[in-house]
């Protein structure tokens, strides 16, 4: 655990060089902790794949002695915890139906899968939650199976539709909102992923587990999907 | 009562000190590009730090006072007037119900803040005001939709005959080449030495391709062997350097987290500076201590803020 600082009110916490499902584990355990022990002094916390960015507000508390505020509850952070904390299971449902897979041939050609076969293994695994950003609840999920991973495509699309299941790599996601979009589209789901008006802003937390779920037209349209 | 938009220009938007504690699912704080000019507008009224402005970037800008107020003008060189009569910017003054405020085209800089007295009257989302366009969040709809001609700002009626201006030597300069300090940070010490003599020893020139998530910059190439990091989180001011060797600042709606490699961070003060600067302007960067820069924000904090 490297910490370094960044800017005038910001430090950054390196947890590892690689990205794995330990890693997650602890930093999703750390970045409860320093939530809700620094809550006081805190203006932004951006938990990521290997590191949290953590920026202090600079009216409350001076760098130096937010770092070492932040040292203290790194130094306190006792591994043996993290089992104790029970990540959210989220299904998602997904209509995979060709017409809002708008890149199945694509994967199909890349992978030598029939598309069925596909949709067989997004679903088999259990995701985590690694990271959020690109957009509001844009969240990376890893890893999908290896015999799907595909890489972006060489030209983003400019519009992307809302709830969109895509694969890029190891990694697949839902896009929250119509936006630009480089993923491999494979399918959509009718479930709202932002909502302003809830206490829960993000249908995704760090850490959670996400499993996909296929379902055909008529649910999808009866769960308000858009096709 | 309302300010009315008669011509809302390039891009107006409303912004307050930003939208925090979302940045975990995504959000970005969004915010005044020149906080500098900011603070100075809400504290010619004596408003608090965070009331609502408009933040007009480059204009021309027209609207009407529909209710008597006071209000104020800080950032880019423009003129302005107040009917037929010129008015200063960095200034605060009384306009009567039916005035005409005209902001032209800026001389120098590029954006513009107009606060009224007490601030607009716009509704919070997600505990902000501030207008993020690419994310549909905050502005008078709470959709993220910028200004536009005839829409009607409300204010509460607030006129105190009490006009002042900001000392000369806190309004910058926008003309000619601008220093920029950078805090060594994030992957500076990964860059080689040539990498950093370039950076800085050459003057860098805006591009025309700067917006509020970002400024690309170009001129000397600065090369860098690594061109993916393992994404990690974005702070204002972060200075990417893409595969093309030419700098990129990120600005206040940059996107949350990033992966390309970072040479360092412009530092508070400068990012301002940077904001207010338009496409051909030279920037000669600087290493900025951190501990300086801090004390520099501290100082800031403390005078706007003080009650």
């Amino acid at each position: 655990m490297q910490v370094k600082l960044v800017n005038e009110n910001s430090l950054i916490i390196y947890f590892a060089e690689s990205v794995s499902i330990e890693t997650a584990d602890f930093i999703n355990y750390a970045y409860l902790r320093l939530n809700e022990d620094l809550a006081e002094v805190i203006e932004s916390i951006i938990p990521s794949y290997a590191s949290i960015l953590i920026s202090c507000n600079s009216r409350k508390i001076g760098l130096q002695a937010f770092l070492r505020l932040v040292n203290t509850v790194l130094n306190n952070l006792d591994p043996n915890n993290i089992a104790d904390f029970k990540p959210k299971q989220i299904e998602m449902p997904v209509y995979y139906g060709e017409e809002v897979a708008l890149d199945h041939e694509d994967i199909s050609q890349h992978t030598g899968l029939a598309f069925s076969e596909i949709i067989k293994l997004h679903t088999s695994e259990c995701y985590r939650v690694f990271a959020i950003g690109f957009a509001p609840g844009f969240a990376f999920l890893g890893n999908v199976p290896t015999e799907i991973a595909m890489p972006r495509k060489k030209s983003p699309r400019t519009k992307v539709p809302k709830g969109s299941v895509a694969i890029a790599d190891r990694q697949t996601a839902v896009y929250p909102n119509q936006s630009p979009g480089g993923w491999q589209i494979i399918g959509r789901t009718p479930i709202n992923l932002l909502d302003i008006t809830e206490n829960n802003l993000s249908k995704f937390s760090m850490g959670d587990q996400v499993r996909f779920k296929a379902i055909d037209k008529q649910t999808f349209l009866a769960m308000g999907g858009v096709l | 009562m309302t300010l009315r938009i008669k011509q809302a220009g390039a891009l107006s938007l409303i912004q307050d000190l930003g939208r925090f504690g979302f940045q975990d699912v995504g959000v970005t704080s969004g915010g005044p590009m020149d906080n500098h000019a900011f603070y100075w507008t809400n504290r010619l009224l004596d408003n608090p730090p965070n009331a609502s402005q408009i933040e007009i970037t480059m204009g021309p800008f027209v609207a009407v006072f529909e209710q008597s107020t006071t209000f104020s003008l800080c950032g880019a060189e423009v003129v302005a007037k107040l009917n037929n009569q010129i008015i200063s910017n960095w200034y605060s003054w009384v306009a009567k119900s039916g005035d005409v405020l005209t902001l032209s085209f800026p001389k120098t800089g590029l954006r513009t803040y107009l606060a009224v007295a007490g601030g607009f009257d716009v509704p919070k989302m997600l505990g902000s005001t501030s207008t993020v366009v690419r994310d549909h969040f905050g502005g008078i709809t709470q959709q993220g939709d910028k200004l536009r001609d005839g829409d009607a700002l409300p204010y509460q009626p607030n006129v105190s005959s009490y006009c002042r201006g900001v000392l000369k030597q806190f309004i910058p300069d926008y003309a000619g080449t601008i220093k920029i300090g950078v805090l060594p940070t994030y992957q500076f010490d990964q860059f080689d030495e040539k990498a950093i003599n370039t950076f800085f020893s050459q003057v860098y020139t805006v591009t025309p391709l700067i917006d509020r998530m970002g400024y690309r910059l170009e001129g000397a190439t600065i090369n860098f062997p690594q061109q993916h990091f393992i994404s990690e989180g974005i702070v204002p001011g972060s200075i990417q350097i893409p595969a093309n060797g030419q700098p990129i600042v990120l600005m206040r709606d940059r996107q949350t987290i990033g992966g390309y490699p970072k040479i360092g961070c412009v530092c508070n003060r400068d990012l301002n500076l940077l904001a207010q600067a338009t496409p051909g302007t030279k920037i000669q960067f600087f290493l900025q201590d951190l501990f300086e820069a801090e004390a520099e924000l501290q100082q800031e904090q403390h005078y706007f803020y003080r009650v």
